[in-house]
């Protein structure tokens, strides 16, 4: 069944050597592209000593620890080979030297001096679910977490109602300065708020949104790309249906609400992915805006947080994590969706 | 799954409509008898048109205000006329090829380094894209797992992807352990100036090739299969259909994905910032960094600079856009 | 209750004329159809009426009252499109309730109007459907729905049953035959086919580049085309035409020239010069034995219908149809005489129009 599956091939025919170049390429894509993050979950795990180790271990794991009686703190656990070629695990209870002074934990009287290279550590499969609870008390990687939340989802839903109610004015209605409103749609795809930053900063200066999660949001509600995708999509709409509804005494709102926008939901939903995308990863705008720390966004934040001196990777690591994960879970359910999406519009 | 995507959808058609004709209906139907039918067409443009009104056409005006007004100020009334000092300032230099010659060196390394970065990054980009849609366009199986695998680095916040791969490349990363372990001495990836450069080009290939293999795969799949099913009839060897069939007929969407790359190409900061902050000096240091850092960094902010820098920036943008809209008629990118 | 006049309307785009100078009055309560080829202007001219295209130049008279102003969904009218447009979001019941709630209808005269449009189409098991799940048949007669709840003046029918197959366009014929009988209203059909016009309308507008060729009632057309368009678009199978001269002519007799072969036909003489086009149409041709008729002809071949046979020949190289009564048999290159039924036969002018002064016709 296995093996059917391995060499289950399309057409069935014989194989050739660019078949197995094809898998060797693959696999070799599924290390590159999935292993840095997998790096990334299982790191993110790791205690801080955990993370400073080198060679690093690949698993987050940490020493045990044991109580024994008569000892006020837990004792590390070691595994040791005794002189006589025996192994028994030892609690250590100090080390002196080269020399470190250990009990059996079930039997504490019975103290042993044993010799450091003759000791190994017992380790055990620990997540050192720290990494994220800590930042997000301490630090203000919750409120960076929620003003992500609050911006992508604010910011998607203005694009999806100012977006459409443009496209529906330009797929439906043939009005004078029509054409005129589809070039200055189309120049502004050619001026990307890199080139702006200051005028726009400006802009928003004037508007006293600066440090404001709104001074995020408004710039780049209004996108080119997704007025065109979603009049491309009202363009394949039967004309009739309008009319029928024209003829049906629907005004105008009417006909944009009950008839073009459920009509277009596909294309709508294909925005909506593609927006939540850019506004949770968004990063240069945000970084000009936000100067304040209480106000960043999850990935302000975390360039802020790992730009310091002293770089607390396991934080910086578990609260990588919290930035991935909303867009991977999306991704896992949306992927196919995504991926047509991407391939039928070209855009990103 | 079709059943409850038909669910969800009708859930939401019945809260769009009952909000709808309930709260706002009344009052744009008032509006449209005041107005007549006949404009309403403006009144579905006014939102969205007074954003890009906002923040883009007006911007537009004000970035060229900017760059021939002076001083530290913000406000566009306390700032002097400068004409095109800011402009001069920029093209200072005793050799355009030697940055450090320049009046603003930092300006034309940046300068230096967009163009090396872009030129390696879209060409080794397009060829890597290239081959996994080739590939992926094979008789293989679960073909749709393996195009996500290739995919899923475009969803990450390129901050993620920075710091995935600083976590990897640092001192004591994943890669000088291999590197260790192969009986190597460990290597300052990100401290060296031409290991950063390549690092920083890998990276950004790694996260944005899935992209791309997604466009040229759905190029491939444009191909209608007879032609090779005909290529099948004549024997024609495989080598002989990829250059004789596919390609050609790939062509001009292969165009229009590297004037696309060049365009992303030539805006890149996010990773970069993060990932080596454009060091070490200004190894990586590119032109969005040189705009960013110039108008809102930590030194004294020169507005009027990254504003002329930045209408440099836009024309290059503009002509390759011409480019591209050009190639693919009218189609937005 | 409608009464619609038109009044010189046409129709520009740009440099390009839809519709020249159509005047027609519809009586309340009649059934028109506007017929003509694809692109004759016909589907133009219905939107003018429902107020989807701006009349350029005209006017348009509703009961009198100038309606050229009056937006889509004030005119009173209802429209029943070609491709049904029914919106495939909503249920059935909510395609026709759609106009009504716009209209702000109380709730239970909505339920009350669709339940009863409902039963006269037999929907009433489909209320609960979307349009996708109706079969062709059904989303005509929901579409038809949606126009009779709202209770129209007038109903507007843009090619309804163009997408139906064949056997679904008769049946939808007679029910449409029968919905005017009971509703009473004034109906204005547009179709490309003849056979949907002849059926139908109590009265025909043959329309042909935008302008009006000939009005007049299904049996009107038939027998006295007005020109050599209509004669050849109304009937089926078409009416043969022959380009012929007046060889010779008396008071009470004339003779026509048809290559070689010469129809002598007894009447008063149309008035007009030597070229004319002789029009019989093929049920008014009887095959008989070679020399019996009018002149021979040769068999080209034959069309068994069943019923009848229809046998294509031709004279001195010109193409005449015979449409012969049960089942004839003729072999291809077979010499047969042809007989023209002389009370059928018209006659057009070389300008195409009919020509006055021939009376030979008797009913």
């Amino acid at each position: 069944m296995i093996r059917k599956l391995i060499f289950a091939r399309r057409n069935g025919l014989r194989w050739h050597w660019t078949d197995i170049v094809s898998y060797a390429y693959l696999v070799l894509g599924v290390v590159l592209m999935f292993g840095p993050v997998v790096w990334l979950a299982l790191s993110s795990f790791k205690s801080e000593s955990g993370l400073i180790e080198f060679p690093p271990a690949i698993f987050p794991t940490s020493q045990v620890e044991v109580r024994v009686a008569g000892f006020e703190k837990p004792l590390p656990l070691y595994r040791v080979t005794r002189p006589d070629g025996s192994n028994a695990v030892l609690a250590q209870v100090r080390r002196i030297g080269i020399e470190a002074t250990m009990v059996d934990p079930k039997n504490p009287a019975a103290v042993e001096r044993v010799p450091l290279e003759a000791r190994e550590p017992v380790r055990e499969f620990t997540l050192a679910w720290d990494n994220y609870t800590e930042p997000l008390k301490q630090f203000h990687f919750l409120s960076y977490f929620w003003n992500s939340v609050f911006v992508t989802a604010a910011a998607t839903l203005i694009t999806l109602v100012i977006n459409s109610m443009a496209a529906y004015a330009l797929a439906i209605y043939e009005f004078r300065g029509r054409g005129v409103v589809m070039a200055l749609v189309l120049g502004t795809l050619m001026i990307p708020i890199t080139v702006l930053l200051v005028p726009v900063y400006l802009a928003v200066s004037k508007l006293g949104l600066v440090n404001s999660l709104w001074g995020v949001i408004l710039p780049g509600a209004a996108t080119p790309t997704g007025v065109f995708l979603l009049r491309q999509y009202m363009l394949t709409l039967p004309r009739d249906l309008i009319e029928a509804a024209r003829m049906d005494r629907a005004s105008e709102w009417k006909i944009y609400a009950r008839i073009v926008i459920p009509l277009s939901l596909p294309a709508l939903a294909v925005l909506a992915i593609f927006s939540v995308m850019w506004r949770w990863n968004e990063f240069l705008w945000p970084l000009v805006v936000l100067n304040k720390s209480e106000v960043y966004t999850l990935p302000v934040g975390l360039s802020a947080f790992q730009g310091e001196l002293q770089v607390r990777w396991n934080y910086v690591l578990a609260m990588t994590m919290v930035t991935l994960l909303p867009v991977t879970v999306v991704f896992a359910f949306l992927q196919r969706f995504i991926a047509t999406g991407i391939a039928n519009t070209g855009m990103k | 799954m079709i059943g409850t995507r038909r669910r969800a959808g009708e859930w939401a058609e019945d809260a769009i409509g009952w909000f709808s004709d309930r709260l706002i209906e009344p009052w744009i139907a008032a509006i449209q008898r005041r107005i007549g039918a006949g404009r309403m067409p403006w009144f579905f443009l006014a939102p969205n048109l007074c954003f890009f009104a906002l923040f883009v056409f007006v911007p537009l005006a004000i970035n060229v205000y900017f760059s021939v007004t002076g001083g530290p100020r913000l406000e566009p009334a306390e700032r002097p006329f400068v004409g095109t000092e800011h402009y001069a300032a920029l093209f200072d230099c005793k050799s355009y090829f030697d940055p450090s010659s320049c009046r603003i060196d930092r300006f034309w390394a940046s300068v230096r380094n967009t163009l090396i970065f872009v030129l390696m990054q879209v060409g080794f980009m397009v060829l890597v894209s290239l081959a996994t849609a080739l590939v992926l366009n094979g008789r293989i199986v679960m073909r749709g797992f393996f195009r996500a695998v290739f995919f899923f680095p475009v969803l990450l916040s390129p901050v993620v992807v920075a710091l995935v791969w600083k976590w990897i490349l640092q001192r004591d990363g994943l890669l000088n352990a291999v590197v260790v372990s192969l009986g190597g001495e460990r290597v300052p990836f990100l401290a060296d100036s031409s290991w950063a450069m390549f690092w920083t080009i890998f990276v950004s290939i790694w996260a944005h090739m899935g992209f791309y293999t997604l466009v040229i795969l759905a190029g491939l799949q444009a191909i209608p299969n007879d032609l090779y099913e005909a290529a099948e009839m004549d024997g024609t060897s495989r080598m002989r259909v990829l250059t004789r069939i596919t390609l050609p007929l790939l062509w001009p969407n292969l165009i229009v994905v590297i004037v696309l790359a060049l365009i992303k190409g030539v805006q890149t900061f996010d990773e970069i910032f993060v990932l080596t902050g454009g060091g070490p000096g200004t190894a990586t240091f590119l032109i969005v960094q040189f705009i960013y850092e110039t108008g809102f960094g930590n030194q004294v902010q020169n507005f009027g600079l990254a504003a002329a820098a930045s209408i440099l920036l836009g024309v290059m943008l503009v002509v390759m856009t011409a480019i591209q809209l050009r190639l693919t008629r009218g189609r937005p990118a | 209750m409608a009464r619609l006049t038109l009044e010189c309307v046409s129709k520009r785009y740009g440099k390009i004329e839809a519709v020249r100078g159509v005047s027609l009055d519809v009586a309340d309560g009649e059934f028109v159809v506007l017929v003509g080829p694809s692109g004759c202007g016909k589907s133009t001219l219905l939107r003018m009426i429902a107020g989807l295209e701006e009349i350029t130049t005209g006017e348009l008279r509703i009961d009198d009252v100038r309606a050229n102003e009056i937006g889509a969904a004030d005119r009173g009218l209802a429209m029943v499109f070609q491709s049904y447009a029914l919106y495939p979001h909503m249920t059935i019941y909510r395609n026709m309730a759609f106009g009504l709630e716009n209209a702000r209808m109380p709730r239970d005269e909505i339920a009350r109007r669709v339940e009863r449009a409902a039963r006269m189409l037999r929907l009433e098991a489909y209320l609960d459907r979307r349009p996708g799940a109706l079969s062709g048949g059904q989303r005509q007669r929901a579409a038809i729905g949606r126009a009779i709840v709202r209770d129209p003046k007038a109903f507007l029918f843009d090619e309804p049953l163009s997408n139906l197959d064949a056997e679904l366009r008769v049946a939808m014929r007679k029910e449409l035959s029968a919905l005017h009988a009971e509703l009473g209203r004034t109906m204005i059909y547009v179709t490309h086919d003849q056979v949907e016009a002849m059926t139908l309308a109590s009265r025909i507008v043959v329309l042909q580049s935008g302008r009006i060729e000939q009005v007049g009632t299904p049996l009107e057309l038939y027998n006295h085309p007005a020109n050599v368009f209509v004669a050849g678009f109304i009937g089926s199978p078409r009416m043969n035409i022959l380009e012929t001269r007046i060889a010779a002519r008396s008071e009470s007799r004339f003779t026509l020239g048809l290559g070689e072969t010469a129809v002598v036909i007894d009447g008063q003489p149309p008035s007009s010069n030597e070229a004319i086009q002789l029009g019989v149409r093929p049920e008014h041709v009887r095959v008989v034995a070679p020399g019996a008729g009018d002149f021979n002809a040769s068999v080209e071949h034959c069309e068994h219908l069943g019923a009848h046979t229809l046998i294509h020949a031709t004279v001195n190289g010109r193409p005449i149809t015979a449409l012969q009564e049960g089942q004839a048999s003729a072999r291809r290159g077979e010499r047969v005489g042809l007989l023209l039924r002389r009370e059928a036969l018209h006659f057009f002018g070389a300008d195409g129009e009919a020509l006055t002064g021939w009376r030979g016709r008797t009913r």
